[in-house]
């Protein structure tokens, strides 16, 4: 029998491979997708807690997770876009200027 | 002797089991080879399989509204975004191998290890008991369960998802607009910058002459040797066996920066028309 427990466990390992992606990968835009495919974990987890309390608050703050991923998406890609125009690269090594 | 409804929701039971170890293994797998692969547009792929694993879990988990909004949403909206920013940008960006901070991968690989150990120890310490009785909210009534609490209880949160909608969607436009440096060029300055370019002809094409038509085969030219520009510099040439690839220094004109070159010096960082001397000719269309 699946309990909640396995979906949580499963979205530990997704938001684990998430969190390991961010640090290894140096691409802006799969650094990205490795940020969704930690919120898509979260998201996994707040679910299975709403099927757990049986109640469905959980999935109310999933969907609201949702929304907040579209909008950081959407300016995090128009910020990418503006910087490949001035810089020819999608690497975050390149984008140092500010750096120490 | 066993009940008829027993036994139906063992077997139901059973199924979705096994659909949850399907499923649970093939997102791993695919969110692993998301971080292994080098490709980006290989990495949207392999998102997107994940994202629609977790959609059918939500429907497994009796969320019906959200696995319809993750399918929506995040498959057909942000990875679609994905996917234009990377054709934007350059399917070839490839991640290079060589690491720039030593031994910042083992240091990665350590902290994703002890991130994994934290969270497990996490959710191992909290008892984590078997789902509630689901009800008519986790299944046909779903939708408009969330619907009535959305408008109840969040709704203050709702009108503010609003305004950060309104925010997110003035901003990407203010972020990707781009203002014009310089005036447009008519076509008056289009031709005379062809005619005193030093190449009033049209580019050859790929494939002319040669074995193939392919648009990474370069042209043949009349000694037989091969012309570099008849191939889009955003291309890499074929490699042909036995030619050389010359003819470059009388057909060299200056061109517009491909994707991924250093812009030439003078370039006013507006890069988006083809303002070269090419300009409007054959095979170099591709800006």
């Amino acid at each position: 029998m699946i309990s909640p427990a396995h979906y949580v466990a499963l979205a530990v390992i997704l938001f684990v491979i998430g969190a390991v992606g961010v640090l290894v990968r140096r691409n802006a835009i799969v650094i990205f997708m490795c940020v969704e495919l930690m919120l898509n974990a979260v998201n996994l987890a707040f679910v299975a807690f709403a099927r757990l309390h049986g109640n469905l608050d959980g999935q109310v703050i999933a969907f609201f997770v949702m929304v907040v991923a579209a909008s950081e998406v959407v300016v995090g890609l128009a910020i990418l876009t503006s910087i490949f125009r001035t810089r020819k690269s999608a690497s975050v090594d390149d984008a140092n200027l500010l750096k120490y | 002797m066993t009940h008829p409804v027993v036994l139906a929701a063992g077997a139901a039971a059973t199924t979705q089991s096994i659909a949850f170890w399907v499923l649970a293994i093939g997102s791993v797998g695919a969110a692993l080879g998301m971080v292994l692969a080098r490709k980006a547009v290989h990495c949207a792929m392999l998102l997107a399989f994940v994202m629609l694993t977790l959609a059918i879990m939500y429907a497994m988990q009796g969320a019906p509204f959200l696995a319809f909004v993750q399918v929506i949403v995040y498959t057909g909206a942000v990875l679609m975004l994905f996917l234009f920013v990377l054709m934007i940008v350059g399917v070839t960006s490839a991640d290079s191998v060589t690491e720039t901070i030593k031994g910042q991968r083992l240091a990665a690989g350590l902290a994703g290890i002890g991130l994994l150990v934290l969270l497990s120890l996490v959710v191992g310490q909290a008892v984590i008991g078997p789902a509630a009785p689901g009800g008519p909210n986790f299944g046909s009534a779903n939708v408009g369960a969330i619907a009535a609490l959305i408008f109840t209880t969040y709704v203050f949160p709702f009108e503010v998802t609003s305004a950060l909608l309104i925010t997110a969607a003035l901003g990407a436009m203010v972020l990707a607009h781009r203002e014009r440096t310089s005036p447009r060029p008519t076509q008056r300055d289009l031709s005379i910058r062809r005619m005193t370019g030093g190449r009033p002809a049209p580019l050859p094409g790929p494939g002319t002459y040669a074995r193939h038509n392919a648009v990474d085969m370069p042209a043949m030219l009349p000694d037989g040797s091969a012309a570099r520009l008849s191939v889009s510099a955003v291309m890499g040439v074929r490699a042909v066996s036995g030619i050389t690839i010359a003819g470059l220094d009388e057909l060299a004109v200056p061109q517009a920066p491909a994707l991924g070159e250093t812009p030439a010096a003078g370039d006013t960082g507006d890069t988006g028309d083809t303002s070269g001397p090419a300009a409007g000719t054959g095979g170099q269309e591709e800006r």
